[in-house]
């Protein structure tokens, strides 16, 4: 299979409104992924499908990502004047990056046996711009990966022919698979209770709940 | 002598009171000397037929403990019935979500009396290993009178076996008569029990309160 880069260049000529990103990853396998803005997504996966060199006919996973907003440090070296010397001193640098949803196919080419090439797309934001496009159309065994991150992320796909819940029932509030989703308080004692449980019970039993301990049998 | 043998109106009480001996005795002879109670009871221990109904990997190992290495034909359970109308036991074998538990409760009520329930399973017990999610039911304790209890996770064949011996021992001491008599023979006892409705983030209500009140600490 030709290189990401290639791809991209490709990409990029078959579809120019397309905004198209490289994503480095950092773990030992350093599988890189396209990136691509929401409103050429359907476009660009038609290409991938379609294009006779790549035939990524095949999706075989979709799955989702949370991203909550996160502050991100970085330590950045500034020189400063300090009793008439130079120095350079280390400063802290907060940024704030905005929290967002993405949604991560892996499509491979059953025809031309290669992949996988790893596509991904990010909602605006977390709240009320939670809106891609749904690539069922173009994958057909995408629809119930993309209903069951409907159901657990809350992103939505457009277009999408049976968007519903998969896992949990229709009634159902909140996204459970979102880092802030707060688990119904449905707490119950346990004897040897630990973690964020332990949390838990000191909260529905101020006082120390202590394991019984049985009066020693003197022999 | 004659009398005694032959009365058919024997009592279990009075049943009770034929020496041991004796019986053996007469049994030697071709007469075989028994209560209603005990040949109804006998009866209906040996052949208990689950419902065929599996919700996870326990259903796996009730399957193989039907299968001819472990052979539940033996003990006359090996009709694993499709339908809840001829059914005499559910085997709740596996993770019950709060999504399938209402479904479970209704199968329940669809049975034919007697019925008896066997929950298999760590899962189907206490919630197991998915106790502090957000969509496990915490045992189905909450919602039906389970009869025996099987720990394991998931239990062997051997287990589930013993179960079955444990409700065939239960069914075999069972009065036809009396205050304490099964509910299957006494119309002023419910037999049906309330199906849960989906609510916003858990089932409503969390449990039948009838059945199952969350543990008191002892302090």
């Amino acid at each position: 299979m030709e290189a990401l880069e290639q791809i991209k260049a490709r990409l990029e000529t078959a579809v120019p409104s397309a905004k198209i990103e490289i994503l480095a990853n950092d773990c030992a396998l350093g599988e890189r992924s396209l990136l691509v803005d929401g409103a050429s997504g359907f476009a660009v996966a038609q290409f991938l499908r379609d294009d006779a060199q790549l035939k990524l006919d095949y999706c075989s996973n979709v799955t989702g990502v949370d991203w909550p907003d996160k502050e991100l440090a970085e330590k950045i070296k500034v020189k400063q004047v300090v009793d008439g010397m130079e120095k350079e001193v280390e400063e802290v640098k907060k940024t704030l990056r905005h929290g967002y949803l993405e949604v991560v196919y892996h499509l491979y080419s059953m025809s031309l046996k290669h992949g996988p090439v790893v596509l991904r797309m990010r909602t605006e934001n977390r709240a009320d711009q939670t809106h891609l496009p749904s690539l069922t159309p173009v994958w057909r065994g995408a629809e119930f990966q993309e209903r069951e991150i409907y159901d657990l992320y809350g992103v939505i796909f457009d277009s999408h022919p049976d968007l519903r819940r998969i896992l949990m029932w229709d009634e159902f509030e909140g996204f459970p698979m979102r880092r802030d989703y707060v688990e119904p308080d449905d707490f119950e004692y346990e004897p040897t209770p630990h973690d964020e449980v332990l949390d838990a019970a000191k909260k529905h039993y101020p006082v120390e709940v202590k394991p019984e301990v049985k009066p020693e049998v003197k022999a | 002598m004659a009398e005694r043998v032959f009365d058919l109106a024997l009592t279990p009480e009075k049943f009770a009171m034929i020496d041991e001996g004796l019986k053996s005795e007469l049994q030697k002879q071709g007469v075989y000397v028994t209560s209603l109670q005990e040949l109804y009871n006998w009866g209906r221990a040996n052949s208990v037929w689950p419902l065929t109904f599996g919700l996870a990997c326990c259903a796996i190992e009730m399957m193989a403990a039907s299968m001819s290495r472990f052979d539940l034909a033996r003990f006359g359970a090996e009709v694993f019935r499709p339908s809840p109308r001829q059914a005499d036991l559910m085997i709740v074998a596996g993770t019950v979500t709060k999504k399938m538990a209402p479904l479970v409760v209704r199968l329940y009520n669809q049975m034919p009396e007697p019925k008896y329930v066997i929950a298999m399973g760590a899962c189907a017990i206490s919630g197991g290993p998915f106790k502090q999610g957000y969509n496990v039911l915490k045992g189905i304790d909450r919602y039906l009178p389970v009869d025996v209890a099987i720990p394991g996770c998931p239990p062997r064949p051997e287990a589930l076996i013993h179960a079955i011996m444990t409700l065939q021992e239960k069914i075999r001491n069972q009065k036809l008569t009396g205050p304490d008599r099964p509910r299957h023979l006494n119309a002023e006892i419910e037999g049906e029990y309330p199906v849960p409705a989906y609510g916003k983030h858990d089932l409503e209500p969390p449990n039948n309160p009838g059945l199952w009140q969350p543990p008191a600490i002892q302090r």
